[in-house]
């Protein structure tokens, strides 16, 4: 009746997740009550839940990325201590719990960390820039956001029923196989990962048509902001690799259910052909993550610098290299699996000329600042930081792409140090840059400097003083996932890479007084023209926040840099352009079949885990359901009358007329 | 901000026939000249696929060239679905269509030629399974 | 540069007009707005260029998925395991029944396009019915395949080179009957709904879908049953 589900599932044998479950609970619980003592449900369901903007789903899938980042780092936490008290001692984590420790700080951190948070950047962003109301399939943008949350709330979930893999954040096989991971473990990875999976290639084909097919008048692919290249050429690399993602996890997923012989040791499976396949999924995986940080920094870098970007059309050059290169490079994750050395030697080079193209953007962001009057707010700080920082774990990255060097250092804790180099340097910098940046956009006021700065300097010297260490125990001979640890030598490395870790905590903790403090102070910080920072781009034409429609007229685009030209020319003859001809506009009307799909996909999956096989059918035809009652709405737009538009673009003029004002007063016109 | 007012009608249903198409849509032409490609596309299809048919079981063709005769047929034969079925073109307003397949093409044979490629190799360099599963303690 | 450091100075809009990055020529953009061909001068696409186009892309990443099974196949023909081999599984009429069947359904799918272009409700949905009915057919001849098989013996859990044949030939069947279960609700809707905008939308993607099912069949009978047939 329910499958392998039992109340044993349940861990009040194991303090830590017990206790950690029982703390999720309560929160949950909490939140969820306060919601309903202050009936915001209709609010929270209309305006946030249903909602198909993709601003509001932007900042969702920011809210979930930073919640789940906090998340992964308490599991970082637990592994740095465990590591600095575990020498020649047992340590406070038995293997089988430290093993799915580091594989959930893997799997959250990517997955349901770091995606979200550069996909809801996407989100949140690229209409704006390109200077029209809404993405290309605003509904099937909240199908997207949904099925993620739904993968995220399937690997908490394994906290407090059952447990999570014990295989890493990529399961190899056989390990991962029913013969030797027969627990559910792998299956709450497998499904959760495989819904959010479904969810991201949506968004993937969302934006690459969103680019291409829906641009303001005017702004041909050469006018484009930086970060609409970015995020068009991720959105490419996600359309090509993540239905491979989809077939290895399918694929492993029939071996462990059916036993079927894909990877299996036995009957003509095959191990390392997963090994070939999820890398040549999580490779290019990667460049999606850190193409889209590009694009922040070169919006970031223009702006604090006061000069356009130098080089843009070498930028873009340099994006599509990266975008179509990153598929070919997949081999060196697994140099030492034995290809031998004609296909070591040809990815190998691949790896190194890839760099080429990180290397024309790094310059060019450098140029950009020469020359330039450099304002030090806290995103160009985050900005200075990834310049150094990402730069030294580039080229660590060069020299793992030499395979005989690669043999030495692959899987020790030289590897680790990298990737968490480019990725915390690369990736975690951009998003606080550009959390800092966009957030008075997103929601009307300005984050606390000082509280920004301390978190910048606590998260840049936490980050040394915690990986600096770790690429000395690689060159040591540390291997990766040590649960305890038997050579001395280690020590010092160990105990300064904990203390690192402590640092960071501080920062995090900065960071969240800092929301804390902005809020409170909110009027004080209120941005009330729109343009705080002096932007270039069209998205500081709009109100802080953006209306619904974002644009009551679409910009007509001239030239590079669409917002500055217009700035200027307000600036020089001291008057707004003259109030355009407002139109009625229609917008798509919300719906609920995103949250809807989520709860059953959710469902689906847990039955499907733990072998429910009646419930995972009832889920699926449920869905099913679901997509035929939405596909028969007759009611897909709704219309905003010309009195509203108007209403509400010239409550935008009458801030900006002020804002000239007061600029004439202080003098900075000629 | 608005130096021009422009807001496209978004919705009428109606193609411009300057934009682009999305393949397998050619609105502007009459049903006729549709079902003239359909019906191309049909007899090219059945001569394709009999040829292949015919070609394994034959033995005009030398047999080791038999798989590149079915290859080629087969691709062949994609093309006549693209072309004819699909509607995907040269034309300038097929331009991103175009694009897109060819960048689809590329990522297909990464995976499927760099697979192979890869897999070949790691094969002929590892252990066989049957004296890898001897090395097991239990 | 004043102190508020907002650069104002005429100069400076004169050269962002022209010449933004001093490269010494004019702005990039065309002089007169070009349409078509996605160079994005006329402003945002019709919805139905979106539809489509979206669709497309959806397609191409469902062939990166069937790829990967393609690339299993390959790398798993040989991994018998000391059980039946390409030559004991294929029935080369039964497959040439099948590709009949799945071509002459795109071929009625074609037609049923033409007279959705024409808005001949009757015709369209005559089409439609007879591409379900040769879909389904296919399904059926796979599913005794499937059972006939099973019967002697013939399971995916046999060996490596069964999983992967069962793997690639289902996951290709899966998607025809998926798409069978899409064509049974566009027939309702066109039924109820008529020639609405939405629904031509819908059937210029089902469109898409079918015929991209025949493309990939193409590769599973030359690669999997021909070449497994003879060489």
């Amino acid at each position: 009746m329910f499958g392998k589900l039992r109340w044993s599932a349940i861990p009040i044998d194991q303090p830590i997740p017990l206790i950690t479950s029982v703390v999720v609970i309560l929160v949950v619980l909490g939140v969820l009550g306060l919601v309903t003592a202050k009936g915001w449900w209709p609010y929270v369901w209309r305006e946030w839940i249903t909602s198909v903007d993709h601003k509001r789903i932007g900042i969702m899938y920011c809210a979930l990325g930073v919640l789940m980042l906090v998340r992964g780092f308490a599991d970082a936490i637990m592994m740095r201590t465990q590591q600095a008290v575990a020498i020649n001692a047992a340590g406070y984590l038995p293997p089988e719990h430290y093993n799915q420790v580091f594989s959930a700080h893997g799997t959250i951190m990517i997955f349901f960390g770091a995606m979200p948070l550069v996909i809801g950047f996407m989100n949140f962003l690229t209409p704006l820039q390109l200077g029209v109301r809404d993405v290309a399939f605003p509904t099937l943008n909240s199908v997207s956001f949904w099925l993620t949350a739904s993968g995220a709330l399937l690997v908490n979930v394994s906290l407090f029923v059952g447990e999570f893999a014990r295989t890493g954040w990529l399961p190899y096989p056989p390990l991962s196989e029913a013969t030797y991971s027969p627990g559910v473990g792998v299956d709450y990875y497998l499904w959760a990962v495989q819904i959010a999976g479904i969810g991201t290639l949506m968004t993937g084909i969302n934006f690459v048509t969103t680019v291409l097919k829906m641009r303001c008048p005017g702004m041909s692919y050469l006018r484009m902001p930086m970060f609409c290249w970015t995020t068009l050429s991720a959105s490419l690399i996600i359309v090509a690799v993540f239905p491979i993602l989809t077939a290895t996890l399918a694929m492993l997923s029939l071996d462990r259910v059916f036993g079927w012989h894909y990877f299996t040791n036995a009957a003509g499976g095959n191990p390392m052909m997963f090994m070939n396949l999820i890398w040549a999924w999580g490779h290019p995986e990667v460049y999606i993550l850190v193409l889209p940080a590009f694009g922040i920094f070169s919006e970031i870098f223009p702006t604090f610098s006061g000069k356009p970007l130098f080089g843009y059309r070498s930028m873009v050059a340099a994006t599509l290299f990266i975008c179509v290169v990153s598929m070919m490079v997949w081999l060196h994750h697994f140099f030492t699996m034995g290809a031998g050395p004609a296909v070591n030697t040809f990815f190998g080079i691949a790896s190194s000329v890839i760099a080429v193209g990180t290397g024309v953007k790094i310059y060019n962001w450098i140029f950009t600042m020469y020359g330039g009057r450099v304002r030090l707010t806290v995103p160009m700080l985050w900005s200075l930081g990834f310049i150094f920082t990402f730069v030294i774990g580039g080229m660590t990255g060069v020299l793992l792409a030499v395979p005989p060097a690669d043999f030495l250092v692959h899987n020790s804790m030289f590897l680790v140090a990298h990737f968490h180099n480019v990725i915390v340097g690369g990736v975690v910098f951009a998003l606080f840059a550009g959390l800092d940046y966009w957030f008075p956009k997103a929601f009307g006021f300005r984050l606390h400097e000082g509280w920004g700065k301390a978190a910048f300097w606590f998260a840049f010297f936490g980050f040394w003083i915690t990986f600096a260490p770790l690429y000395v125990l690689g060159m040591q001979g540390m291997t990766r996932r040590l649960q305890h640890i038997n050579i001395e030598e280690w020590r010092p490395m160990l105990y300064v890479s904990a203390f690192g870790v402590a640092v960071l905590a501080v920062g995090v903790v900065c960071q969240i007084v800092m929301l804390v403090v902005s809020i409170i102070k909110r009027d004080e910080l209120r941005d009330v023209t729109g343009d705080p920072w002096d932007g270039r781009s069209l998205e500081w034409a709009t109100p802080s926040p953006a209306p619904f429609f974002n644009f009551a007229v679409l910009p007509n685009v001239e030239g590079e840099e669409a917002y500055w030209g217009i700035k200027l020319r307000a600036i020089e003859t001291q008057q707004l352009s003259p109030e355009p001809k407002y139109e009625p506009i229609e917008m798509p009307v919300n719906s609920s079949v995103g949250f809807y799909t989520a709860f059953f996909a959710s469902v689906t999956g847990f039955a499907l885990i733990w072998h429910i096989w009646w419930l995972a059918g009832l889920g699926l035809a449920a869905a099913f359901a679901g997509f035929v009652v939405f596909a028969w709405r007759d009611v897909h737009e709704f219309h905003v009358p010309v009195e509203e538009v108007a209403r509400i673009d010239r409550a935008r003029r009458a801030a900006r007329e002020a804002f000239l004002a007061r600029l004439a007063q202080q003098g900075a016109l000629p | 901000m608005s130096e021009l007012e422009y807001d496209p009608r978004l919705y009428t249903g109606a193609l411009n026939h300057r934009e682009d198409h999305a393949p397998g849509d050619e609105p502007e032409e009459s049903a006729g000249h549709w079902v003239r490609n359909s019906n191309l596309g049909l007899g090219f299809s059945i001569v394709l696929t009999a040829a292949s048919f015919w070609a394994v079981g034959s033995h005009l063709i030398y047999g080791p060239a038999i798989p590149v005769a079915l290859i080629v047929l087969a691709i062949a034969q994609m093309g006549v679905h693209l072309v004819f079925f699909l509607h995907v073109t040269t034309g300038p307003d097929n331009t991103n269509n175009v694009l897109a397949l060819a960048f689809g093409v590329l990522v297909v044979f990464l995976i499927v030629a760099g697979s192979i490629w890869i897999m070949n190799h790691l094969t002929h360099n590892m252990m066989p399974v049957e004296q890898l599963m001897q090395m097991q303690p239990f | 540069m004043s102190d508020t450091g907002l650069p104002a100075a005429i100069e400076a809009l004169r050269r962002v007009r022209e010449d933004p990055h001093r490269l010494g020529h004019r702005a990039h953009g065309a002089e007169a707005p070009v349409e078509g061909a996605g160079h994005g001068a006329t402003g945002p696409a019709n919805k139905r260029i979106v539809v489509g186009y979206g669709f497309w892309i959806f397609l191409l990443s469902d062939i990166v998925m069937f790829s990967c099974f393609f690339a299993a196949f390959a790398v798993q023909r040989d991994a018998t395991a000391g059980g039946p081999g390409p030559r004991d599984i294929v029935e080369l009429p039964r497959v040439a029944l099948e590709t009949g069947a799945l071509l002459l359904s795109s071929y009625t799918c074609g037609l049923s396009f033409a007279a959705t272009n024409a808005r001949n409700k009757l015709w369209t949905q005559i089409f439609l019915l007879i591409t379900g009915l040769l879909g389904l057919a296919f399904v059926g001849l796979e599913l005794q395949e499937f059972i006939s098989l099973a019967s002697r013996g013939i399971t995916p859990q046999r060996s490596g080179f069964l999983t992967s044949f069962f793997g690639l030939v289902g996951l290709h069947g899966l998607h025809v009957t998926v798409a069978g279960m899409w064509l049974a609700t566009m027939m309702a809707q066109v039924q109820l709904k008529g020639f609405r905008r939405e629904i031509i939308h819908r059937l210029i993607c089902f469109n898409l879908f079918w015929h991209a099912l025949d493309i990939v069949w193409i590769g599973i009978f030359t690669i999997v049953y021909l070449m497994g047939s003879g060489a």
